[in-house]
């Protein structure tokens, strides 16, 4: 289970690092259900990103292997959505919950 | 030189002439029979009879279908169309039912949406860099 969970991590804290998926989380944090063109869109028109479309593509696998875009299939068009909920095992590790207010547990 | 015609292929043309016609609007400029059920079927903007005219052309191919679902799945459009305001016309294109992959963004001076064609194509559209 602590291995899992280190594993988990290590694909967090790696997809994270990069200021390009942090822009892409950026972008779907604003609208969540986008296709690749429009985050391609989004990053070459918005934020003069000289990126190529694979390259995007790429970013997107290593986002989704952190769980933090989901992909979802919609007729003919693909989505991707953004998931937060890695987030929380950051949160979890570092940060004290806090002992006075009401507490959440998590799922 | 100058680009006189552009195509799309089309998945079945009768549908591609109400959707072009009736929902976007074109006007349509030549209908000719050719072969058994295929049509040199082409539309114009109502701003410009003269001007480009798009051939709706018959997806016959196997390949241009698969060329067309991959393009499609990522949300490419195959053509694009100018509009004086991208989000009055997504407006009222909703409205009538058409499906849109991309709502209107505003990337700096340009506004772009994509929509799909009910034939097979995405389509965007945007407003003219002014």
């Amino acid at each position: 289970m602590l291995a899992y969970c280190v594993v988990v991590a290590d694909d967090l804290f790696k997809a994270l690092a990069d200021p390009t998926r942090r822009t892409i989380l950026d972008e779907l944090t604003e609208k969540s259900g986008q296709t690749l063109f429009e985050i391609c869109s989004r990053l070459s028109m918005k934020h003069r990103l000289g990126i190529s479309r694979q390259a995007v593509s790429q970013h997107l696998a290593v986002l989704e292997a952190a769980g933090l875009v989901e992909t979802r299939r919609e007729g003919r068009y693909k989505f991707h959505d953004l998931n937060a909920a890695p987030l929380r095992q950051i949160v979890e590790r570092w940060l004290v919950p806090d002992t006075s207010g009401p507490q959440e547990s998590a799922p | 030189m100058k680009i006189h015609l552009t195509s799309i292929f089309v998945d079945d043309q009768a549908k591609a002439e109400h959707f072009y016609t009736e929902v976007l609007g074109f006007v349509k400029k030549h209908d000719v029979p050719v072969g058994e059920k295929d049509r040199w079927l082409t539309v114009v903007s109502p701003d410009e009879p003269d001007g480009t005219e798009l051939l709706l052309e018959p997806v016959g191919h196997p390949a241009a279908r698969t060329y067309r679902d991959t393009l499609v799945e990522d949300g490419i459009p195959l053509a694009q169309f100018a509009v004086d305001d991208v989000r009055a016309e997504y407006r009222r294109l909703h409205g009538l039912g058409v499906r849109f992959t991309q709502e209107p963004l505003e990337t700096g001076p340009v506004t772009t949406a994509v929509f799909d064609d009910t034939c097979g194509n995405l389509i965007q559209i945007a407003t003219k860099p002014r």
